[in-house]
């Protein structure tokens, strides 16, 4: 059983409060019907749910598949340590994908039919196949963890076997299904407002999807440092923030080239909502955190990258939401607020992918050798902390021994 | 595709008597609603608009969008030109909806069993050889009913007659690929709220260029990656191993010999 401490402090209530509140809406939703829980209308079809729980919360979980491409297809070690928080969230962030979208279909029931019913035309179908098949490969990525700590080393060997391949397919599946939330859109040229309306979206929505998992890395390892005293790999957040600039930047030149070739500058001083959060995406989104991940005392600064990536996170965030709501309003003819049950609901998802996670990490082997010694005290007691032999070996010895292939 | 039937509505000739409404509602069985709002329940409404009354309905496009892009083929573009719905495949992601630029779906939002909704064309009607309801209580001939061909002409047809009477474009001859409902006009019809920026290429074939990539690119990134992880694995074996390789020792002893 979980032991948690309850005390009730400032966090728990708000999550008990959140918890009680997305309650309350899924019984209306699933009683009443999509209409009497959301703003969601026939002129506006896709709201919160879709825009942020699915489209957006898939985007942020690309760490997974970023770093294990790095560490295992690269064999960039350096990346070890952040292996495998980046699978936790990955993990955690398609179940609760998944969760998000039986809540928002009208027949969540007939989830399997995409199975049956293939349509290989409809860029649904095919995210839709990803999302499931990644959804499996992030579950024999994660499983050894859960094996080390059970202390099963058959299971864990015969997987090491398969690392590889099982790595390999993750990776592809995730540059197409990252991407195909973009080619969703590729069908609305009439619809979507030209800013987020391009040919190339299929593109702008992998590298802005890795992107942001990198920034989700860093911002993880520094939230779980200050909350439970785990090691901060400053060092590897370093060299993350390298490669974040480099994706930034690459799609900074990707954007001025497609607005280049599309010639829709006449519209960038326009007064319009869409113009506000345009800049408001590109400025604060892109070239903000390009400005300081450029200047080298701030890209080495541990709060330095935080921040940078605290900005990236939130462009993304901006540029997912401009694309599934915003962009959308001009072409319906509506403006659309989500009710309070799907922010509710939203807020319940995001409150349970944290829970989850601190949850995760306190009993399996996730994060290295605690900083804390008040923590490393209560792992005594209870022996699942122990870090797993071979992410301590690596992280205690100066020069790291080629790390052990079984290792996941 | 030639024998595929349209209707062709000629603004000019309805006058706003709403019969064409109330025979859809007869035949679909739907209540009258107060304010005739295109909704699950009204496939078709009546839009007045520069002293014009203006038919709206599915279009029943020739590469329709909705049965692109679900995932699980619920909708059909079926040999005599309805596009029609299959509620028992239907998942209720509500991408047609979404995607559909006409933005003609709508849905059932207050059931726990919702359905998409719109004009199906009359489809059963037209299996038994009649015509669709709307077509046959429409008393002026402004929905006019017949194969996509012979409306085309009688468009045509009446545009050369009386140019003066009719601007020179039928809407939905060629818009987004071509449609089974085609429009005449007295005026512009950006004016009247159709969709002025839809390319005349299908739209299904933007995300066609895409998704038939897929194979080819899933096959060579694969291979890439594969080759990739073992140049690099291999190449840290050589480095770690102090051994010298099989070729080393091959030329070792061919230098000792």
């Amino acid at each position: 059983m979980i032991k948690l401490p309850f005390k009730i402090t400032f966090w728990r209530a708000l999550l008990a409060f959140v918890w009680m509140g997305g309650l309350y809406a899924l019984v209306v939703r699933f009683t009443q019907g999509l209409g009497a829980a959301t703003n969601l209308s026939d002129k506006f079809p896709w709201g919160l749910w879709v825009g942020f729980d699915v489209v957006t919360g898939v985007g942020l979980a690309a760490g997974g598949f970023t770093i294990a491409g790095a560490v295992y297809v690269l064999h960039l070690k350096q990346f070890y340590p952040v292996l495998r928080p980046a699978i936790l969230t990955a993990f955690l962030g398609y179940l609760l994908v998944i969760v998000a979208l039986l809540i928002d279909l009208g027949h969540p029931l007939r989830i399997y039919h995409p199975f049956l019913m293939r349509n290989p035309h409809s860029v649904m179908f095919e995210v839709a196949m990803c999302v499931i098949f990644y959804t499996a490969v992030l579950t024999l990525e994660f499983s050894p963890i859960v094996f080390e700590r059970l202390g099963w080393k058959k299971p864990r060997e015969w997987l090491s076997k398969v690392t590889i391949p099982i790595v390999i397919l993750g990776v592809i599946l995730s540059f197409l299904h990252q991407s195909s939330l973009g080619s969703l859109y590729l069908i609305m040229p009439s619809k979507l407002y030209p800013f987020w309306y391009s040919p190339m979206l299929p593109i702008f929505f992998l590298i802005s999807a890795i992107a942001a998992g990198c920034s989700m890395v860093i911002l993880e390892s520094h939230l779980s440092f200050q909350a439970f005293g785990h090691r901060l790999e400053i060092n590897v957040l370093r060299h993350l923030g390298r490669v974040l600039l480099v994706l930034l930047a690459l799609y900074l030149v990707l954007k001025i080239q497609d607005f280049m070739t599309r010639d829709i500058w006449n519209l960038m001083l326009l007064p319009r909502m869409e113009t506000l959060v345009f800049w408001l995406e590109l400025l604060l989104g892109i070239v903000a955190p390009i400005i300081m991940l450029s200047i080298r005392r701030i890209r080495l600064s541990t709060t330095g990258l935080y921040v940078a990536s605290v900005f990236t996170i939130a462009g993304f965030l901006f540029n997912r939401l401009n694309v599934t709501i915003t962009g959308m309003e001009a072409s319906a003819g509506i403006h659309y607020v989500p009710s309070w049950m799907e922010i509710m609901v939203t807020l319940a998802i995001v409150g349970t992918m944290i829970f989850l996670f601190a949850l995760v990490v306190r009993y399996l082997p996730i994060f290295g050798i605690p900083l804390n010694h008040k923590s490393s005290a209560a792992a005594r007691s209870a022996p699942l902390l122990t870090p797993s032999p071979q992410s301590a070996e690596l992280m205690s010895a100066s020069t790291p021994p080629y790390w052990s292939k079984e290792d996941c | 595709m030639g024998s595929q039937n349209a209707f062709l509505i000629d603004l000019n000739l309805c006058i706003g008597c709403e019969a064409c409404v109330d025979a859809c509602k007869a035949e679909n069985s739907h209540l009258t609603t107060e304010d005739g709002a295109f909704s699950a329940a009204s496939y078709t409404t009546l839009l007045e608009k520069e002293d014009l009354y203006i038919r709206r309905m599915c279009m029943h496009c020739e590469y329709p969008t909705c049965v692109s892009v679900c995932p699980v083929g619920a909708f059909e573009k079926t040999d005599l030109g309805p596009v029609v719905y299959h509620y028992e495949k239907c998942m209720g992601c509500r991408y047609c909806m979404q995607a559909c630029p006409f933005n003609v779906p709508t849905y059932e939002w207050h059931k726990t069993k919702p359905r998409v909704q719109k004009c199906h064309m009359c489809i059963a009607r037209q299996r038994v050889g009649q015509i669709p309801a709307c077509a046959e209580a429409c008393p002026t001939g402004a929905t006019l009913f017949g194969t996509r061909e012979d409306m085309l002409k009688v468009a045509r047809q009446r545009i050369a007659d009386e140019p003066d009477k009719y601007i020179s474009h039928i809407f939905g001859e060629k818009e987004a690929g071509g449609t089974s409902v085609l429009y005449l006009s007295p005026v512009p019809f950006e004016k009247l709220g159709f969709p002025s920026n839809l390319p005349n290429a299908p739209l299904p074939n933007l995300t066609w260029e895409v998704l038939s990539q897929i194979p080819r690119f899933s096959v060579a990134a694969a291979v890439l990656f594969y080759g990739v992880w073992w140049i690099i694995d291999r190449r840290i074996e050589i480095d770690q191993s102090n051994a010298p390789t099989e070729v080393a020792k091959l030329i070792q002893k061919g230098n000792e010999q």
